[in-house]
Parts: structure tokens; sequence; C-alpha cells
């Protein structure tokens, strides 16, 4: 008996212990001392380690910049500088938990082996900007005129609590209202976007037309999750305040509007990039409209598949509602690179440089970050978007660029965001309600940043 | 202990311990260092915020009580039984009845091979890969939803992962079809290993076939199911993949089908190695209290 006794022990320790061993690998790490990042311009490293989640920023530097020789799938090389890519997809975090492990590192790196340069999102770019892991631009040599024609707000998200830029992105994310034209000729008897306009111009009349769509046999969105960043961009507080989690008057009328479109049968609850979701980027997929900025439209709504709205060129775009902005990726040098000079070059090139920003609309559609370079773009008769119809949204995406403000960012928004949209799902399907719901918000959330108190 | 007699034989002890010391040393590294140092972390606060790293700070049981301050881990705790429950009995009843029907000499089932391959092969697929194929099937608008509207059971989508049940009953049923074909061979095995003239005897003296498995195969099977159930159980309080992929790590609907080790997995997001460590041992006791219950009851004999 004894001995089965220990032998249970034993055993259950061992597959405890198993667990265990995923779990805690014990890292106090100590912190990382960033004050050696001091630039100097007379050595330069000979590797340049990128970090980034996909290749849209390696098409572009292969493309557009200089002097860039491609040697294989993740290497290349700028004049005897080798550049390396780390591309680890956003999934699951996996690419900042790779990221926050390498620059925790990183004072202890080889010189060679140091991040030099890497990528963020809008949406967790203050987590890396207010940490001494990113280098301000000033520091690389980049000066305010350099940036001048960059618009306001993409300098704001990626500007540290004491006002210091610290990187810079090449894209502008203003999104617009995009609608499917056949159902606009249908419903609403023109597909003419100043007209279209009139009947989304602000939320009574988004949802009364919703109802006319239903009766038609159309969804108004695809997804509540659709129209979330167009009130989530428009917030007047932040997600956290003294360390208390805080929910925007503008967060619960996107509750409310999505709950009330639920129920009336206008749109669903899918998750965003589900095959469910997409389904409205076909014909028979039946949806109206869908909310995005230039890189949606271009990369994400299967324009190289035959038959999709996109492919045939039936989608048109209109201002919506409202102005918001969606996403966006800016380029950050990582404090300790020993390759200042190239990084700087970089950003210099593919995010001021007005003639390679021009380029970068006529290959890739991308509404870039340099006013005058969109605003003659916009004026071009010449320029017209194939998914659009032919249509030259961009004045549209230029005024949404400049009404666009940043101010209510924080650390905490990716985590904020992602779990109201997952929690508030089982409240639109009507499984729980608002206050369980918005409970179990609060607690993904505390999971996610222990140091954090609930409302 | 007596010395003298020790020094008179000749000693192959030694060679027991010598051949044991491989399996100890990486046990110690890889099972009982960890565990230590589980144990050890859930008295810190130690967690990252942002890139910040925060602690280890000795906070005594403040881990422990934090857990268990709301209901939540109980609720955790009856989500994962639930589920094992609910996929471990169809999955012992199917077992039995196949292992009783290939172990059967009187049945001669040709091609049996060929079903005990098969039967495993869903055990193969990776949990994952098996957890998205039936999140596409089952997805609102996916091909499952589709028969059952064009046969007209049902007039529009049925959400099967937006209801408690329908989620509960499908992490279950995936776990059964993947652990059936793995128990029904243990259960053979342990068939087979009784000796075939308890059969013989039992047919001679008229039993019928409903006779013999009730009252000779299944009390000489019950060390090997006490087997099967243990590491079921202990399999069922890890279950993470299926729920984790089939709910894209939420737990949905409303962490109703949130297990143990997916709320564990939840607090690895901020590297919380303190509130981490306290969910592992609250985990490691419950393991050990079930297992001694299902060892007493099999010492019991």
């Amino acid at each position: 008996m004894r001995k089965k006794l220990l032998s249970a022990i034993l055993a259950s320790a061992m597959v405890l212990g198993c667990l265990a061993g995923c779990g805690s690998s014990n890292t106090a790490t100590p912190e990382a001392d960033t004050k050696e990042a001091e630039v100097t311009t007379s050595e330069q490293g000979k590797v340049l380690n990128i970090y980034c989640w996909n290749d849209e920023f390696k098409t572009r530097l292969e493309n557009l910049y200089p002097g860039y020789e491609v040697v294989d799938a993740t290497n290349g090389k700028i004049g005897d500088v080798e550049v390396k890519w780390n591309i680890t997809p956003s999934d699951d975090n996996a690419y900042q938990n790779n990221l926050d492990e390498t620059l925790l590192k990183q004072a202890d790196a080889a010189a060679d082996d140091k991040v030099d340069l890497f990528l963020l999102e809008a949406d967790y770019a203050v987590k890396y900007v207010d940490t001494e892991y990113t280098m301000p631009v000033a520091d690389l040599g980049i000066t305010e005129e350099d940036t001048a024609n960059q618009y306001q707000y993409t300098k704001d998200i990626v500007t540290d609590s004491n006002g210091t830029l610290k990187g810079l992105s090449w894209q502008g994310c203003p999104g617009v209202l995009i609608y499917n034209r056949e159902a606009a000729k249908e419903v609403l008897g023109t597909d003419d976007p100043a007209k279209v306009q009139e009947s989304v111009k602000d939320w009574d009349t988004f949802l009364a037309t919703a109802a006319t769509m239903k009766d038609k046999g159309y969804k108004m969105v695809s997804s509540v999750n659709d129209i979330y960043r167009v009130f989530s961009d428009n917030v007047t507080s932040k997600w956290v305040e003294d360390g208390k989690i805080n929910i925007d008057a503008n967060i619960m009328k996107w509750v409310e509007v999505s709950k009330q479109m639920v129920d009336a049968g206008e749109t669903d609850t899918f998750e965003l990039w589900s095959d469910d979701w997409n389904k409205g980027f076909y014909p028979d997929g039946k949806v109206f409209c869908y909310f995005g900025p230039a890189w949606l439209i271009d990369f994400c709504m299967a324009a190289d598949v035959e038959g999709s709205i996109a492919n045939l060129g039936g989608w048109g775009a209109t201002e919506g509602p409202q102005a918001f902005s969606w996403g966006g990726t800016w380029i950050t040098a990582a404090a300790g690179t020993d390759n200042a000079d190239l990084v700087k070059d970089i950003m210099l090139k593919l995010t001021c440089d007005e003639s390679i920003m021009t380029e970068i609309v006529k290959q890739y559609n991308d509404f870039v970050n340099n006013k005058p370079a969109m605003e003659a773009m916009a004026a071009d008769t010449e320029y017209k978007s194939a998914v659009l119809g032919g249509q030259n949204a961009l004045a549209m995406f230029c005024n949404g660029a400049d009404a666009s403000s940043k101010e209510f960012l924080s650390a905490y928004d990716q985590a904020c965001t992602e779990e109201i949209q997952n929690n508030m799902k089982a409240y639109f399907d009507g499984t729980a309600s608002m206050e369980d719901a918005l409970a179990g918000f609060e607690k993904a959330v505390l999971e996610k940043h222990p140091d954090l108190k609930a409302e | 202990m007596n010395k003298g007699r020790n020094s008179k034989a000749v000693s192959y002890n030694k060679w027991g311990y010598i051949f044991l010391i491989p399996f100890i040393l990486t046990y110690c590294v890889f099972s009982l260092i960890p565990l230590i140092n589980t144990i050890y972390n859930s008295f810190f606060e130690c967690y990252r915020a942002g890139l910040t790293q925060i602690g280890p700070n000795f906070v005594g049981l403040a881990n422990f009580k934090e857990i268990f301050l709301t209901p939540d881990i109980w609720i955790y705790l009856k989500n994962t039984m639930i589920m094992w429950v609910l996929g471990f009995i169809p999955q012992i009843a199917i077992s039995l009845l196949l292992a009783s029907w290939f172990a059967d000499n009187r049945l001669r089932l040709k091609g049996s091979t060929v079903y005990k391959t098969i039967i495993y092969l869903p055990n193969l697929i990776m949990a994952s890969a098996f957890a998205m194929l039936f999140f596409t099937l089952f997805s609102d608008g996916g091909p499952i939803n589709d028969i059952l509207i064009k046969i007209g059971i049902i007039a529009k989508p049925y959400r099967f992962l937006s209801h408690v049940w329908s989620s509960r009953l499908l992490i279950a049923a995936m776990n059964t079809l993947m652990w059936f074909g793995n128990t029904t061979i243990l259960l053979m095995a342990g068939m087979m290993g009784i000796d075939g003239s308890i059969f013989e005897a039992a047919e001679v003296d008229g039993a019928t076939p409903n006779e013999v498995f009730y009252k000779i195969t299944l009390p000489l099977l019950k060390p090997i199911l006490i087997y099967v159930a243990i590491t079921s159980l202990i399999g069922g309080l890890q279950m993470f993949d299926v729920p984790q992929v089939l709910t894209g790590a939420t737990g949905d609907p409303a962490r109703s089908t949130l297990t143990l080790i997916m709320y564990l997995n939840k607090h690895l997001y901020s590297k919380n190695l303190g509130i981490g460590g306290a969910i592992s041992v609250f985990m490691f006791i419950i393991t050990g209290i079930l297992s001694l219950i299902v060892f007493k009851m099999s010492a019991d004999d």
C-alpha cells in the first residue's frame, strides 16, 4: 500500500512536472542597459537585422530601395551590408513574444546579432515607443523638416510620453466605407459615391439603410467587428486611466448599435478574417459594405481571386458615417543598433522621399504618408483604382488622414480591442447578458495585464 | 543493518543503481527541478508589464488568494471535468464493445487488423489540425450546417460554437474520436491476457455471451480498466489543444469551455509566473488527490 501511494505521488509529480516544463522557465532577466546606445557614425555594422511579421515591408524595400539586392527569401544585400530578415507572424502574439525576448537581450548581444530595425503596428506601438528600446529619430539625424510632409497623426502614434518621435511610417491608414456597387444600384438606385454617402451619412441614416438592405436580402456589414474601428477611433478617453480599465462612451455606443443590428438580422458576429466574414467579398455573400483603409481594399478583399467583387471592380468608396483610421506599420530603430546610418537612410527613402512614395501608390495602391504626393495623386485624373471600378478615392482618404487624431492611445489597446470583440460576441449572440460579457472582458484584460485594476 | 552479511555476499545491487542513473538524471532535470521551481515561483509576484519586468517579489500566499478569491478556478475545473466525463463514457463503452469483438476468438472477424489500424488513425492527426477541421465543419456557414439545411432538419444555420452544450459536446466528441482507438487496443491487450480456459469453462457451463462479458471479462479486466481510467483522467485534466484551437483560445461561449490549462495559458501572455505557478500547484494537488482515490479503489481488492 505504501509503495502504491509513493508511486501514485511520483506518477502525478512526473505528469505535473511536464506541465511545469512548459509553464515556467525562470526568466528573471535583468533590465537591459540601453544607455550604451550611443551612435557612432564612423563604424557601421556588417549585418542589418530586421524584425517584422510579414513580407509587406520586405517587398517595398526590395523593389524601391536603391541598391538592394535580393539574395534569397530571408537574406539581402545593401552595398556590403548583409540584410537579415527575421519574419515572425503576428498570430497568437508570436511576433511580439519573439521581439520582446530579443530586445531584452539586446544589450548583451554581439553587434551583428543586435536588432537594428523593427516594425510596429498602431495597436501596440505605445508598448515599445514608451521604452528605451526604441531610438528617437532625431538621434539618427532625421530632422523635423524631413518629416514635415507626413500626416501629423502618423507621428502622434509613435511619439513617446515625453514628446520624442521614435518611428516613421510610409503609410497613412484613413478608412472609408467600401460598398458593393451592385447592391447600391439594386437597393438605393445609384452607385454614385456622393449619392450613396447620403444614405450612410450618420449612424441614424446608416441604421435606416441597414433595415432597407435587410428587406432586400443584403446584410449591411458582414460583422459587427467591421464597424468597431469607426467607433474605437473616435473615442474621447483612453482604455486605461490611472491604472484602471475604462470603457469609453463611444465603445458602449458600438455595443448598442451592434446589438441592435444583430437583433434585427442586419449583420452578424463573425470574427474578422474568418471564412464566414470573408463571404461578403463575393457576390453571393450578399454584404453591402465593409469599413477599411487602403490596405484592406487591395490586400485583403481577394482582388486576385476570379469572381470576387474586387476582381470585377465592383466596390465603391465613400466617407461613411464618421472618419476613422485603422492600423498601419511603423519603422523604428532599435536602441543599440550598429547600423544607424543605414537605418536612417532606409527611413528617409521609404517614408520621406516623395518620388519613391508616389511610386508606392502607383505600384501598390497604398495610401502613403506624404501630403503633397497624395494631394497630387488625388487630383490626378489618370490614376484609377481597378478594385473600386475606376474610382479615384484618394481625396476621400486625404480628408480622413487630416481629420484623424490619436490622442487617446494606450499601451493596452491591443488586449482591450481583442478582448472586447471576443467577449461581446456572446452578448450579441444572445447567450450572455451585457453585464456578464463586460465582466468577461475585464477579466480577460486583467489576465493579460496583471498590473491593471478593474474599473 | 548487518554489515557482516553484506560484505560476504557478492552484490550486484550497485548495477541496478548505475543503470537507473540516466533516468534519475533526466527526471531531475526535466521534471523534478521544474516542479520545485514552479512551487517556488508560486510564492512570488513576477510578471512582465509591456517590456518591464515586475518582480520577482516575495508575496507569500497572495497568488493563491488571488486565484481562490473568485470562484473562477472551480468553474474551469468543472468545465474540464464535464468535458472529460462527456468524452470518456462513450469512449470506454465503444472501446469495450470493439475490444471484446476483436478479442473474441469465436467470432473470427476477418480483416480485424485493418479495423484496428483505422480506429487508431484519428490519434495520429495533430489535435490542433483535428480541431481546425471541426471548426471548419461546424462553422456557421460550414458543410454540416449546409447539409442539415438541405435535408430540411433546420431552417437556418445552428451556431454550434455559440451554445454551451453544443460546444462542450463537440470537444468531448473530438476527444472520444481521437482516443477510442488507443483505449480499444489497451483493453484488447488486457482481454487477450485473460486465460482462455476460463472462457471455455464458462461456455461448457452454458454461460451466455452476456454473462461471460459481465461476469468474467469485466472483473478480470479491472486492473487495465483502472489504468485506462487514470491515464485518461490525468490526460483529461490537462485538456488543452482541442478546446484552445476550436474556440480560438477564448473558451467561448462565455468561458464555458475554458479548461484549467487554457486558464494557465492565459497568464503566460504577461509571463506571469506567480499566478501561473499557483494554478499549476492547484492542479498538482487535484491530480494527486484524484489519482490517490483511483489507486485506493484498486488497492481495496
